[in-house]
């Protein structure tokens, strides 16, 4: 990562990442925009002269737990984050990983990190992704402007939706100094019901009627039996397993467990994990633990319409020796393999073909200079990309080249 | 009152030729220009702002839709998209000098998927047009703003429209998962798809609710969800608004989260009850709709809940829904609020700004204090668990003095919001009517912002002039 000898990089207060970033403007020089660089070997490298870090930045600035609203400082860690609102019964929505063991880092995500990559956890395809929960940002633009986006209300319609917009932006619009989210309460109870031996079509047949179901399920995954060895929770099991989670009152719980098993029957008996199993099972698929065994091998993300995923599934496993896994119904698909050029380019050939996304989310720095690590944007959209980016950032010193490679700005 | 920028000479100068133009890219029917036809297309749900525009088009396709963008860029024409036209906020406004863009004739529903649970319509498509499509099937799409029976799904998106479920679903942007636009240049462009969160920037989240300022939507692909096995709703009285309030907070304490929390102060509980007799307590200063979801049983178990906290705090009556004509009685009154507001004044305002709920008394301790003042009625409802205030204030629009007081008062009544911590509009956007007040939330250097995004999708500034923005030109836009 670039120097840090001249500046200390991690600024105390926004007014400061403020200048940092005008003076970094006027002297043309690109930075490294970031929080505790937990994901730093995800997406492309960024070559900058100068890092402007968040961490420094902590602290929960506002917790209204009648009004499902917390404010918090970019560089507050999720974990601390977590424990403040688990201890009035409440949870973020969107469920963020955890991907140290992905990246072998030690550092804890910053609530900054997880809302400038928008991830989101197994709750996503129920619950919405972290975008659907930022209510309000504060962040610098690439001039070192300050900018208030959204509020601290769960309803806004006042003018362009810039929240949405930073959000997911990975550093590239902005630096987002402190973020408002919607949280909700934390549920009672949790079970997940399993479905063991399915293929992955049939597993993903399971996991859409479930989804389909007046039940509220709340995530639902479908892992082939090499994945679930690697999760302590399910590797008991000795099979593929389709899994449907359940979080509510305990006594809807229960009812709807037996509503669903009885629904489900045509796939086979399930299985039902408890409350602790849930939890831990739950927390592999979400921070991806069947794929962190493989330090030395690429990981993607695709996400496509889940009945897709178990075509993509099968087209990638043809073309290389893939280990892989779906959450989000089907959905998203995570997938390790060999970190070459031929591999990415089969993935992202099955991701587009089943008109889907794609990420190389890990790899060594030499492959994700190579290639187009998201898919490129059509070029109409590709040229208002570039003066939207420029709208904010009109030198182009934000994380050039985080997302794509290509020039930011037509002369 | 409200300004418009000044119509381009050039253009209306040229009506009969763009007309003729516009003709030649579009079926017959799809061009209008007579007076009287145009008639229909001079105002919105704002009634009291109009405006005939230059033309009328009703493309069919977006290859259409296209064309006349192509054209109409090409020759510095603004436009105007309009969906079925119930816009509060004065959204479709048309200009004299702009064409309106119609999209009610792309009303076809192209696919319903219910294994991946999403639907691919057409922007003209109603919303309840979507729940009807996919209800046979047991879904629905959950965002149900009060004019649903009208408004359609390309409206909603540029509005970004919510509705009395979002505390549980969420509004429109929390429903879609991917857009086809055409650009101010005609190009065409699809955005997201059937799968969830495409890389790169969320460019479904910017044009949901951008009101028309960057694109045009043609094609919508959204979420659609199992019905829940059955709801339910009750009502619970007070005496104190603030007690009301109090309740509210402990109900979201306890963990539960009702799919709909409406809370109406007194003047709106008599007009509600004179119009849906769906027995609500006239006594009462303030009333609570809450509603739930799930199995009897568990619909009895969170209501008992819910019942058990509401007496915590001295209600004047509780009344639980024993049936589902009971429950529609009850949600009669509240849809029908601003319906029953119209018939006990000659003309109505709806404001819709958003506060902080633990600002409730107080936000209307001053509403009812400003309302004495200036000698016009307020009714209040409320979307409780989001903080969403709708007031409702009763003017004259015959007697010019009334309507400009009930707009003096409305401006008033949302910079209180701003100032307690909330915003200018919760769910009707911004328009004509609130754009000279988005100073009061944002600073000049934020609004830059916007307005450099703006000019990067638009950069002539052709798409729905003189609305969001203050009339205040970047130097890049001007002419």
């Amino acid at each position: 990562m670039p120097d840090t000898l001249t500046l200390p990089a991690a600024p105390r207060d926004e007014a400061e990442i403020a200048a940092r970033i005008a003076e970094a403007n006027a002297a043309r020089v690109p930075v490294w925009v970031c929080g505790n660089e937990s994901k730093a070997a995800s997406m492309r490298p960024v070559q900058a002269g100068r890092t402007v870090s968040t961490r420094a930045l902590s602290g929960i600035t506002l917790y209204s737990p009648t009004e499902l609203i917390l404010s918090a400082r970019a560089g507050t860690p999720v974990a601390e984050i977590e424990a403040v609102l688990a201890a009035r019964g409440q949870q973020m929505i969107a469920e963020p990983p955890d991907f140290a063991a992905l990246f072998a880092s030690s550092a804890p995500a910053t609530i900054g990190g997880i809302v400038a990559t928008n991830l989101s956890g197994p709750r996503r395809i129920a619950w919405g992704a972290t975008r659907d929960h930022v209510m309000g940002l504060r962040a610098v633009n690439g001039t070192g402007e300050v900018l208030r986006c959204g509020g601290r209300v769960l309803k806004n319609v006042t003018g362009l939706d810039l929240c949405k917009l930073l959000t997911g932006s990975h550093g590239t619009l902005g630096v987002i100094t402190e973020v408002t989210i919607k949280v909700l309460p934390a549920p009672e109870r949790r079970a997940t019901l399993v479905l063991p031996g399915l293929d992955p079509v049939r597993g993903v047949a399971a996991l859409s009627a479930a989804l389909g179901s007046p039940y509220g399920v709340s995530a639902a995954a479908y892992l082939p039996e090499a994945a679930a060895r690697q999760v302590p929770a399910l590797s008991w099991v000795g099979q593929s397993v389709t899994l449907v989670r359940l979080e509510d009152f305990a006594a809807s719980v229960l009812y709807r467990s037996d509503r669903l098993r009885a629904e489900l029957a045509g796939f086979g008996p399930a299985e039902i994990l408890d409350e602790g199993a849930t939890r831990a099972a739950w927390a592999s698929v979400r921070d991806a633990v069947p794929l962190a065994a493989t330090p030395e091998q690429a990981i993607w993300r695709v996400s496509v319409r889940p009945s897709a995923g178990p075509g993509v599934a099968a087209a990638i496993s043809d073309a290389f020796d893939a280990a892989w896994f779906m959450d989000w119904g089907g959905g998203l698909l995570w997938i390790a393999g060999p970190a070459t050029a031929a591999a990415h380019a089969a993935v992202c050939r099955a991701a587009s073909e089943a008109r889907g996304t794609w990420t190389l989310f890990r790899a060594p720095d030499s492959l994700r200079l190579a290639v187009d690590i998201i898919p490129p944007e059509p070029p109409a959209l590709a040229r208002i990309s570039a003066r939207v980016q420029a709208a904010f950032d009109p030198n182009g010193i934000l994380n050039p080249g985080r997302l794509r490679p290509a020039p930011r700005l037509e002369p | 009152m409200i300004t418009q920028h000044e119509p381009k000479p050039g253009v209306l100068a040229r009506r009969e030729a763009i007309v003729a133009e516009l003709r030649r890219r579009l079926p017959a029917a799809g061009v209008i220009s007579d007076t009287l036809r145009l008639k229909p297309y001079e105002t919105d749900g704002l009634a009291a702002y109009r405006q005939p525009p230059l033309a009328v088009v009703l493309p069919e396709t977006t290859e259409q839709v296209a064309a006349v963008m192509a054209f109409c860029s090409q020759e510095g024409i603004r436009v105007i998209p309009r969906g079925a036209g119930t816009s509060l906020s004065g959204g479709a406004l048309p200009m004299a000098d702009a064409v309106v863009l119609g999209l009610m004739r792309m009303n076809r529903i192209l696919d319903i998927d219910y294994a991946d649970r999403c639907a691919v319509v057409q922007a003209g498509v109603t919303n309840i047009g979507i729940t009807n499509a996919v209800s046979a099937e047991g879904f629905f799409y959950a965002p149900d703003p009060s004019s649903q029976l009208a408004c359609m799904i390309g409206g909603n998106v540029m509005m970004n429209s919510g509705g009395a479920h979002c505390l549980k679903y969420g509004v429109t942007a929390n429903n879609l998962l991917g857009l086809k636009i055409v650009t101010v240049a005609g190009e065409i462009i699809e955005i997201g798809g059937s799968h969830c969160d495409s890389a790169g920037y969320d460019w479904l989240g910017l044009i949901t609710g951008s009101e028309g300022q960057l694109a045009i939507v043609t094609e919508v692909t959204v979420r659609i969800l199992r019905s829940p096995e059955g709801q339910r709703a009750m009502l619970a009285a007070f005496d104190g608004v603030e007690v009301a309030g109090e309740c509210v907070d402990a109900i979201i304490s306890s963990g539960i989260i009702p799919v709909a929390l409406e809370f109406m102060d007194r003047p709106c509980i008599h007009a509600c009850e004179a119009f849906a007799h769906a027995g609500y307590p006239l006594d009462a200063q303030a009333m609570l709709i809450i509603e739930v979801e799930g199995s009897v049983a568990e619909q009895d178990d969170l209501l008992e809940r819910i019942k058990q906290i509401c007496r915590r705090f001295n209600p004047i009556s509780l009344k639980v829904s024993e049936s589902a004509e009971e429950s529609l009685a009850i949600w009669k009154g509240r849809k029908g609020a601003f319906g029953a507001v119209g018939r006990i004044s000659p003309d109505y305002l709806c404001m819709d700004g958003t506060i902080p709920t633990s600002q409730l008394p107080l936000v209307l301790r001053r509403i009812s204090e400003m309302s004495a003042e200036c000698g016009l009625g307020v009714a209040n409802v409320f979307h409780a668990g989001d903080g969403n205030l709708h007031p409702l204030i009763m003017f004259d629009a015959n007697d010019p003095v009334s309507f400009h007081k009930a707009e003096t008062l409305g401006a008033d009544i949302l910079k209180l919001c701003v100032e307690v911590g909330g915003c200018l509009t919760g769910e009707h956007g911004v328009g004509v009517e609130k754009r000279d007040l988005m100073g009061v939330q944002f600073n000049e250097t934020e609004l830059d912002q916007q307005r450099r995004i703006k000019s990067a999708f638009d950069p002539m500034w052709l798409m729905n002039p003189s609305k969001v923005f203050p009339l205040k030109l970047p130097a890049m836009a001007a002419e």
